[in-house]
């Protein structure tokens, strides 16, 4: 048979193909933007031309027919030109002020709402989860639903927020979603050993780099049922998973003790103060698929006390610095517990090391 | 009694957000596969685990990446779900389409795959989510020829991403769509075909707003910035002051460096201590902008916490011009990647390798003089390694 015929390496199609004229007569000579409301922006070059977005949150996972309504949209409203944001938002690019509002209530009426810019909740950045991942701890685009449900308000504007609100889900620690630098973000957890399976083990892994993949080398070489194999000391084990990605003999994944962990404080913009990780607020709250009752609540919960304490223009994290960690523990009502203390490598540089308490 | 087989799903069709559960469903009424997605969905909300075996490798000929194979273990009750590969497609730069472009996409995914996509992945590729084994050669030929490629996947080079930079935003430093492109295109072999100790991201941002997370996601972050004075427009000030908006309060207290003065009529800056950070110039974009000495800060080693904990990346460069062909930058690239070719470990990325080879060893090897610019403060402990001694002749 034949090999059909194909090409390689071809890369990318050019990004200028899909430029929206306006764009393209404008590209590196814009002035200033505005943000006329939520959702809604223009951009204004030095000429004068001015090209206006509407911002909408679209779910990360989606079917080929939902493209292929937001390009609907996209030829009805402003000539087929549209782009993502890395927030996973959905953006469309309009010659005409006068297809904004006509836009936004044809995606209003098909349960799309605007928003996103300025000081709002934008799209959750989020991972696979158990719609497409082998090592997830946790769904994510059940969990984001169930959030963005409750957080809708803040995406749309209607209730204001002092700054940006950033959060994001990853469904275990390989943090595909980058969950380390966000205002919020919901981690899945795995809080058991790895359960190993010796017969898939000698057949299917290489022993030596099992051992290698642990960072706390708790993994020993011994010998089970006369076969080269290894074991876990489970007093070290930290359940980061990575044994079982180099080895699928070691699944990690368990029901009665996976869930989700709630962290706060970071971000990755260099305004005002610097890119700040995020820090654990909740060590633990259960799996409680399909609305995650108890992690949604405590999400609401931060991004409430926040709206109410912060200072215009603080982000979560520069907000808990003014007001200290335990202030944050005591408003929050979340309960601070040794699981709070670092034990990993550098632990005590976030120990207290002052008398100064705020 | 509802007969509905997805009952714990259903729940997600309520509520103010677009529910990926209902678009499923409607998709799963001509897609097989989407529909069994579903089915084993359902099944991983009852179980509270996932149903997704570890991996496997499935791939298109000649290529080593941007395919990742999945498998069902319940492909007996799901048969559709049974081959359920992923397929990253290479996004152009600043994730922009036109309708026509993404139609001839979904068309030709529709004709090999379940249907069901990621707009997008969190590395930046389009993903198609869900394909057999037997039609991914066939799909790729008919990607291929639509002008479409691959990302990367494994040990590689990473699928590069990049904000939208000059296209829409006053902000960009430098040209973060054209060095997207150009770099994509040059390392298309890197992106390919894993020959590194581990992944490696490229990430473009182009100011330090850093809308991509380049300092937080990528090995390797280029992030706009400027090394002269902020532009200055004072009629733009006194409007937004005659505005409303509080110029002392929310400009002035909010500088981190103390280097803006307000007296009610103009506005002064002192570039010398600005430390570039942008809150002013987001407040007032009307009335302010970055420099004209423009280029990047070139900085390496972020990552998640896989394996030895998470890492922002740290500077390297801290200004670089940014103009085609870019051989200062590639140069710098290539010298890093040989380095960690020789020293790195396997599933080390670069950032880890730095930690453990200590960043003055690495900077020597890699032909770059330390400069004060890279470390928040000299070190504070006496444990120096000194190289040399003297001895008596």
């Amino acid at each position: 048979m034949s090999t059909p015929q194909r090409r390689t390496d071809i890369g990318p199609p050019h990004y200028e193909k899909f430029l929206h004229p306006i764009i393209k007569n404008n590209y590196g000579k814009w002035k200033y933007h505005e943000v006329l409301k939520p959702g809604v922006l223009v951009h204004v070059a030095e000429g004068g031309d001015k090209i206006y977005t509407v911002r909408a949150g679209s779910p990360r996972l989606m079917s080929s027919d939902f493209v292929r309504f937001l390009c609907d949209l996209a030829e009805k409203y402003c000539d087929g030109y549209l782009r993502f944001t890395s927030r996973n938002n959905v953006e469309f690019l309009l010659a005409n002020k006068d297809n904004i509002e006509p836009l936004i209530n044809d995606l209003s009426a098909n349960g799309i709402s605007a928003g996103g810019t300025k000081n709002t909740i934008s799209n959750i950045v989020h991972t696979q989860g158990w719609v497409h991942c082998h090592s997830a701890a946790t769904d994510a685009s059940g969990l984001v639903k169930a959030v963005m449900d409750e957080l809708c308000d803040y995406f749309t504007g209607k209730i204001e927020l002092p700054h940006k609100l950033r959060i994001a889900v990853a469904c275990c620690l390989n943090m595909c979603g980058a969950v380390h630098c966000s205002d919020i973000a919901i981690l899945g957890v795995h809080r058991r050993p790895p359960k190993i399976n010796y017969e898939r083990l000698s057949n299917l892994c290489e022993i030596p780099s099992i051992i290698a993949s642990c960072p706390l080398a708790a993994i020993r070489p011994t010998i089970i049922d006369g076969k080269k194999s290894v074991e876990v000391d489970e007093d070290n084990c930290m359940y980061c998973g990575n044994c079982y990605t180099v080895c699928p003999a070691m699944p990690i994944a368990d029901p009665l003790n996976d869930g989700v962990s709630i962290w706060v404080g970071g971000k990755v913009s260099n305004a005002r103060t610097t890119p700040m990780f995020t820090k654990l607020a909740i060590p633990f709250l259960p799996n409680n698929p399909p609305r995650w009752p108890e992690a949604v609540a405590a999400v609401k919960n931060i991004v409430e006390v926040y709206a109410r304490g912060a200072k215009k223009y603080e982000r979560v994290g520069e907000w808990i610095n003014r007001i200290g960690w335990p202030k944050f523990f005591d408003l929050t009502g979340i309960e601070f517990t040794k699981y709070h203390i670092d034990d990993f490598k550098y632990a005590g540089k976030t120990y207290r090391t002052t008398t100064q308490m705020v | 009694m509802s007969d509905s087989k997805t009952p714990l799903l259903d729940e997600l069709e309520k509520g103010k957000w677009p529910s990926f559960v209902k678009d499923l469903k409607k998709l799963a009424q001509r897609s097989p596969k989407a529909k069994d997605l579903l089915g084993q969905l359902e099944l991983s909300y009852k179980d509270k685990m996932t149903h997704w075996k570890h991996g496997g490798i499935v791939g298109v000929k000649g290529y080593g990446g941007g395919v990742i194979g999945r498998f069902s273990d319940a492909g007996d009750q799901f048969p559709g779900a049974a081959h359920f590969h992923t397929v990253r497609v290479n996004q152009p730069s600043g994730w922009f389409y036109t309708s026509t472009a993404l139609r001839e996409l979904m068309d030709i995914w529709d004709k090999y795959g379940s249907g069901i996509v990621n707009m997008h992945g969190s590395t930046g590729d389009l993903i198609l989510l869900g394909v057999d084994t037997d039609n991914l050669e066939p799909l790729f030929t008919d990607l291929s020829n639509a002008d479409w490629d691959l990302g990367g996947s494994g040990s590689d080079a990473r699928t590069p991403s990049c904000c939208l930079g000059p296209a829409r935003c006053e902000f960009a430093c430098y040209d973060t769509l054209a060095l997207t492109y150009d770099i994509t295109m040059t390392y298309q072999d890197e992106l390919h075909r894993p020959f590194f100790p581990y992944k490696w991201k490229f990430k473009m941002a182009g100011c330090p707003n850093d809308c991509v997370a380049s300092i937080a996601r990528s090995d390797f972050s280029i992030i706009g910035i400027w090394r002269d004075n902020i532009r200055i427009d004072q009629d733009e000030i006194k409007k937004y002051a005659d505005s409303g908006l509080n110029i002392a309060a929310d400009v002035v207290n909010k500088c981190p460096k103390n280097c803006v003065e307000w007296d009610g009529k103009a506005l002064k800056i002192d570039d010398e201590g600005c430390s570039k950070c942008m809150h002013c110039i987001n407040v007032m974009p009307k009335a302010l902008r970055p420099g004209e000495d423009k280029g990047a800060c070139i900085l390496i080693g972020a990552k998640a916490p896989i394996v030895e904990g998470a890492q922002l990346s740290s500077v390297l460069v801290p200004f670089m011009k940014l103009e085609p062909p870019y051989d200062e930058l590639k140069s710098l690239i290539r010298r890093i990647w040989d380095f960690w070719d020789e020293f790195g470990k396997a599933r080390e990325r670069i950032g880890e390798c730095i930690q453990r080879i200590g960043l003055g060893n690495f900077l020597e090897k890699v032909g770059l003089d330390p400069v004060p610019q890279m470390v928040l403060q000299p070190r504070d402990n006496p444990y120096i390694f000194y190289e040399e001694y003297f001895e008596e002749e």
